[in-house]
């Protein structure tokens, strides 16, 4: 198929529809408002259920409800919109069910702003909603790696019953880049032997994330961390680049670790040892590999468009047998590649020191620059 | 020896809609007539094994112990949300929520006037015993002023702790509500014609004539500190006048089906 120029939304939600979506219900948001605007035209000239919800609970929850009834089923949020959907998304893993959420990241906290942001990897990388469970997290850096990774995200989603995420941020949301998008592919219904799809023929099936009785929770709670293990060793996800011989590894995701990719090549071209390593699931995390990439390297640079979210899984990883540096721009303002050259050249310079908190270097040097 | 009735002379006996789970509910309390309404009319239109039940958070948290169908247990308040998702996907399928006031009419508000806004081909049963019983009696939306609850020791004070809230009568008002009718279980006679409520409810929407629902005026002895019988003349003397039993929407479409 040829590579056509697509908005960012669009594309993600043109990518579920010829993944056989079903079903999706959402809320308007700013940056993710073209998924829901796109999905109001094309799911019911297919046929298929289009629901713009009366706020993000209603959403979630009707998620929830088509998910019961086995349909493949998704919504997608911003930030504000994501937290309103935490209770429906913890209801959602406790009945061990699966759903596609499209999170598309802006400043915050609170109303803060529609600018691109990476904020919110702690509140969906470490649960959001209460109680023990991981959504599977996905994060793409260009408009076609999440095309790629929407078929992906469903196809996790269902074979470990779970919430899959595809984990973004405004500008690739809105940015329009060339992308071959997949195939469209029929909508064929799951046989899901715990679908709530009406008892004939059959035992009556009963879905629910209720277990009063301390002990059936506990047994719950170790299924669910059980599949996580297994999601654990089985679907890590990332990219490497230029890590032959790199001295420096810079570690970002999504839109920080394309950035990062421009200022890595700039510095390549002036013969610094310096390569990327760009994680794809955030949840679960990739540590054993940024273990091995700590085994060989002088010292790591991690870059988000956070305070050192996913520093703390870094560091985690390394467990202070290198130097961390960290770089973050917040608040919705995106790093120019400059800025990560300039700090990827700073961090080759040095002999490497271990710092007990690599945020708290970074954040003096903040305070220097903006005043 | 005991006689065994001879299955043409049964004239009472459990639905097949109904699981043999004993029942959870307090003594004297009206939870047990709803579903056994519920449960006789799936029975009586043969819906058991095309419905898909959604249960509230509330004293009818498990609700899907008692019925013979798929069942799903909602999110405080998000019965009606879920149930559209249900429907959407399953159009085909009977699909019903069963709410108490707690959850429908307060923290659920939103799912169940948009629910209603948008015609959803749903059936709400909802349960009105004015006040949260599963939480032990606090005050509802829906208590009554002057009425002592645990978060209401000196009676509702309306002043400060505003109205109840009439769910039917608001409901009614919406053009995409089809079916809005409140009934009353305080005595046979009241419960026959909730029965009949019920059943048009459900019609409505095997005939995908929109959004149903049913207010059933029910007790709760064991929070009200009444006797059972205390509790049905409550509901007959102080409830009905406030929450006046009647249809409060039949969409033209429905009159015309003459259900």
């Amino acid at each position: 198929m040829a590579r056509e120029l697509w908005e960012g939304n669009q594309a993600i939600a043109e990518a579920a529809i010829r993944s056989g979506l079903e079903a999706y219900f959402g809320y308007p948001i700013t940056p993710q408002n073209e998924i829901l605007e796109w999905m109001s035209r094309r799911m019911p000239e297919l046929g298929r259920a289009f629901v713009q919800a009366e706020a993000e609970l209603g959403a979630i929850n009707m998620v929830y409800g088509a998910a019961c009834a086995g349909a493949r089923v998704m919504t997608s949020s911003s930030s504000p919109g994501i937290s309103l959907m935490q209770e429906g998304l913890s209801y959602i893993a406790g009945t061990e069910i699966p759903m596609l959420l499209i999170n598309v990241m802006r400043g915050g906290p609170g109303l803060g702003n529609i600018a691109p942001s990476q904020g919110d990897y702690n509140q969906i990388c470490k649960g959001g909603g209460h109680g023990d469970y991981h959504p599977l997290v996905l994060a793409p850096a260009s408009v076609q790696e999440a095309v790629d990774l929407v078929p992906v995200a469903f196809d996790l989603a269902e074979k470990y019953l779970t919430i899959a995420c595809v984990l973004l941020d405004g500008s690739i949301g809105q940015m329009m880049e060339p992308v071959e998008l997949p195939p469209m592919r029929e909508v064929k219904r799951k046989e899901f032997p715990w679908a709530t799809s009406g008892a004939k023929d059959r035992a009556r099936h009963v879905l629910t994330s209720i277990y009063l009785e301390p002990n059936d929770e506990e047994k719950t709670n170790l299924r669910l961390l059980r599949r996580w293990q297994e999601i654990q060793a089985k679907e890590i996800r990332f990219k490497e680049y230029y890590l032959d011989q790199a001295e420096v590894v810079v570690i970002g995701f999504g839109t920080a670790g394309r950035i990062a990719l421009s200022a890595v090549r700039a510095a390549r071209a002036q013969g610094i040892q310096v390569g990327l390593f760009r994680p794809v699931t955030v949840s679960p995390f990739p540590h054993e590999r940024v273990a091995e990439i700590a085994a060989q390297a002088k010292a790591l640079l991690v870059v988000e468009m956070n305070s050192g979210q996913m520093l703390e899984d870094v560091r985690l990883a390394v467990n202070g047998r290198i130097p961390i540096e960290f770089y973050g721009r917040l608040g919705g303002v995106v790093p120019f590649p400059d800025e990560i050259l300039s700090e990827i050249q700073r961090v080759s310079k040095k002999t490497p020191q271990m710092v007990d908190d690599p945020a708290k270097a970074w954040l003096k040097r903040m305070d220097a620059a903006i005043k | 020896m005991a006689t065994i009735a001879v299955p043409q002379n049964l004239v009472y006996e459990r639905p097949a809609s109904f699981t043999d789970a004993p029942t959870h509910y307090c003594p004297g309390c009206t939870h047990g007539v709803a579903h056994r309404l519920i449960a006789e009319i799936l029975d009586e239109m043969n819906l058991t094994s095309r419905t898909v039940g959604v249960a509230p958070v509330g004293c009818a948290v498990f609700a899907y112990n008692y019925f013979a169908t798929d069942f799903v247990e909602a999110p405080h308040g998000r019965a009606p949300a879920m149930a559209t998702g249900l429907k959407r996907v399953m159009p085909d399928s009977i699909v019903f929520t069963y709410q108490g006031d707690g959850d429908l009419a307060s923290i659920g508000t939103g799912e169940i006037v948009h629910a209603a806004a948008r015609g959803e081909n749903i059936t709400v049963i909802f349960i009105n015993n004015a006040n949260f019983g599963m939480t032990g009696g606090q005050m509802a939306p829906t208590t009554l002023p002057g009425m002592k609850t645990t978060s209401s020791p000196n009676g509702r004070d309306v002043e400060t702790q505003g109205y109840p809230i009439r769910m039917a009568e608001m409901l009614a008002t919406l053009e995409g509500s089809g079916y809005i009718v409140r009934r009353s279980l305080h005595d046979p006679k009241n419960i026959r014609l909730a029965k009949k409520a019920i059943r048009i409810a459900f019609e409505v929407q095997v005939r995908g004539l929109g959004f149903s629902m049913v207010e059933l005026l029910s007790t709760c002895p064991s929070n009200w500190n009444l006797t059972p019988v205390e509790s049905l003349k409550f509901v007959e003397e102080k409830m009905i006048p406030y929450y006046p039993l009647g249809d409060y929407k039949v969409s033209p479409a429905i009159s015309a089906a003459k259900l």
